[in-house]
């Protein structure tokens, strides 16, 4: 592929028993913290110039366009207005009047699809891992076979599962019953949380299994020595170690469900009440040149997701940034370095 | 898979205390061939149903029979314009990748290897990026490109595309950058090289195997986007191929052309399923990396 060399500079710099590694200490800190600052922000406002272009603009923007109204006909004057008029908190006040029917229901539908899935997919991702773990042969060909469902768009595989839940279709025949699956009604959300849970399911298997594969043995032989039979090994070992793991998975699964789209959209359709979210509603409303209602359900999808992860950091501790440990092994990096030149 | 599953309940059925080893590791290499088979079974119908004649497309039976490229024939039919959506495809997820990256890779750097004030509260930015709703940025991107003309253009589709391609792929080379020694360019920097120079001629040639599993992961998260692409667009020749897919029209208006469907989601997910069998190493240790540490 590319070539990995370290040039011979570098090579020579380390060789051991030369001195270097005294002057590189003494030098550094002076130069460090005056040239990294401006060298940092050299390197890091491109990224936060495009994302405040592609995120934190148009955030404000459908803050500011859920307080307009649709352009036509004014109301108060009779007249046709080329500009959208301004209705203050009207697109939200509408949400507990007349437009809160479908409001209310892709709400609820949006946190049924994320409890039932995540729910679902985090016990059989959490089976999956134990299972992979254990076996030591075809590893490889195991971990491809899971990475597929991931890798196949989900757009693709909402087609996929349209045709497989066709009325024709092999689910049907594999029951030998016929539901219509992908027509209004609860077996339409069931339809929704098989793919979605196929898709996923392994995903989660996999980052718990990269959990599982650093607890140390030593832990296991140890509470088999006192005695712990396999399910308490489980939920006194297991758990407790692949936890921080499994909490930003979950967390980042919770987000991916809440703005839920493709799936239903084309596995059962647009404007489906059994399974429209939040986000099939929002994009709906927007493609229907309706903004100012579009941009609310934006914005309460936004603050929805918002809490959601605020609750998950601050209620189980999902140390997310990492940093907590990166900071602390720093730190003690850093004091051994001062002891060094001391 | 049935005969999967069925020596998986015969070997519980058996399961007593005295239980061999042998018969142990038969019941996980059952249970590992029915999680694989699970989730290979859907792809494999995919590919089974796109082989098979327009005619016996709702036979279920396991292998088609005779087999028929007739789907794949429609599925390159110029009026489905399909070879023109995989080309807007590799188009907008090709640029979205490449974007990405070259930004990413400057503020990953940064993040792994540089002491500055705000870190914590960038990384945190960044990160909060990646768990946000589409739809709460297509919506007023959508509005803004309205009226700036924009529609049915590729930037259309490659700028909202970077609100997740950016977050993912700083967040992969961040950890990626991490995991290398810091006496690398420590060491570079007392030969004479500038930070600069130690960041070109050390880190990027040993970064290149995390700069390519990041872009090959960028790749495909941009590759499968679809909220994006169906909403900015509205003509049929600047589709990206899922959303042309989920368009298609068959030969009457009443039925959906699964057939060319499946035909034309096989050759959507090939590419990726090639690259997920070549690479897989790597994408689980880029995936993994962020989310496990």
């Amino acid at each position: 592929m590319t070539k990995t060399e370290i040039p011979p500079a570098v090579t020579e710099g380390r060789r051991p028993g030369e001195p270097v590694t005294r002057r590189r200490l003494t030098a550094k800190p002076a130069r460090a913290t005056a040239g990294s600052g401006r060298m940092a922000a050299l390197l890091v406002s491109p990224t936060l110039l495009v994302l405040s272009i592609v995120v934190i603009y148009p955030t404000l923007m459908a803050l500011k366009e859920s307080l307009y109204g649709p352009k036509g006909l004014d109301p108060a004057t009779g007249f046709i207005s080329d500009t959208e008029p301004f209705v203050a908190l009207k697109n939200y006040a509408d949400i507990f009047g007349e437009a809160g029917e479908r409001f209310w229901n892709a709400f609820w539908n949006t946190t049924f699809f994320t409890v039932v899935t995540v729910g679902l997919e985090t016990v059989i991702g959490v089976a999956m891992a134990l299972i992979m773990h254990k076996a030591f042969r075809g590893r490889g060909f195991v971990r491809a076979g899971i990475l597929i469902p991931w890798a196949v768009p989900t757009a693709i595989s909402g087609l996929l599962w349209r045709w497989i839940f066709n009325s024709d279709g092999v689910a049907n025949a594999l029951i030998g019953h016929q539901i219509l699956w992908t027509t209004e009604g609860f077996h339409a959300k069931v339809a929704v949380i098989i793919a979605e849970v196929w898709k996923t399911a392994p995903f989660i298997g996999l980052l718990v299994l990269a959990g599982l594969q650093v607890i140390p043995k030593e832990v296991y032989e140890a509470a088999r020595l006192d005695g712990a039979r396999p399910p308490r090994q489980f939920w006194h070992i297991t758990l407790p170690l692949v936890k921080p793991a499994l909490l930003v998975a979950v967390l980042f699964r919770c987000m991916d469900a809440l703005r839920m789209f493709d799936l239903p959209y084309i596995l059962v359709g647009a404007q489906k009440h059994s399974v429209e979210t939040l986000s099939m509603l929002a994009q709906n409303e927007a493609s229907n040149v309706r903004f100012g209602p579009a941009s609310a359900y934006a914005v309460l999808l936004f603050l929805y997701v918002f809490l959601i992860a605020l609750a998950f950091v601050r209620l189980l501790g999902a140390d997310l940034v990492g940093e907590g440990a990166a900071r602390r092994r720093r730190r003690k990096t850093e004091r051994r370095r001062m002891e060094v030149t001391a | 898979m049935t005969t999967t599953l069925t020596t998986r309940t015969t070997a519980l059925s058996t399961r007593t205390p005295s239980v061999t080893a042998k018969w142990r590791s038969a019941l996980l290499y059952a249970s590992v061939a029915a999680v694989v088979a699970c989730c290979l079974a859907p792809f494999y119908w995919m590919l089974v149903s796109s082989l098979r004649r327009t005619s016996d497309i709702f036979d279920t039976s396991l292998v088609p029979s005779p087999v028929s490229f007739e789907n794949y024939r429609a599925v390159f039919d110029p009026a489905q314009g399909f070879g023109r959506a995989l080309l807007n495809s590799l188009v907008v997820a090709g640029v979205t990748t490449v974007l990405a990256l070259v930004l990413a890779t400057f503020t990953a750097y940064a993040m792994a290897r540089l002491e500055f004030r705000g870190k914590r509260l960038i990384l945190t930015l960044v990160i909060a990026t990646s768990m946000f709703p589409v739809v709460s940025i297509v919506v007023p991107l959508l509005k803004l490109f309205t009226d700036v003309g924009w529609i049915n253009t590729y930037q259309a589709m490659i700028v909202p595309s970077m609100s997740f391609a950016l977050p993912l792929a700083v967040w992969n080379l961040t950890t990626f950058f991490r995991q290398m020694p810091d006496e690398l360019e420590h060491a570079a920097m007392v030969d004479g090289c500038t930070r600069g120079q130690a960041f070109r001629k050390v880190i990027i040639p040993l970064a290149a195997p995390g700069i390519f599993t990041t872009a090959i992961i960028t790749f495909i998260a941009a590759w499968n986007e679809f909220l994006i692409a169906l909403s900015m667009t509205n003509k049929p020749d600047m589709q990206t191929a899922p959303v042309a897919i989920s368009k298609f029209t068959g030969a009457t208006t009443y039925e959906t052309p699964f057939g060319s469907q499946m035909a034309a989601g096989v050759l959507v997910t090939v590419p990726l399923v090639v690259m997920v069998l070549l690479f897989q190493r790597r994408i689980v240790a880029g995936l993994t990396a962020g989310a496990a540490k």
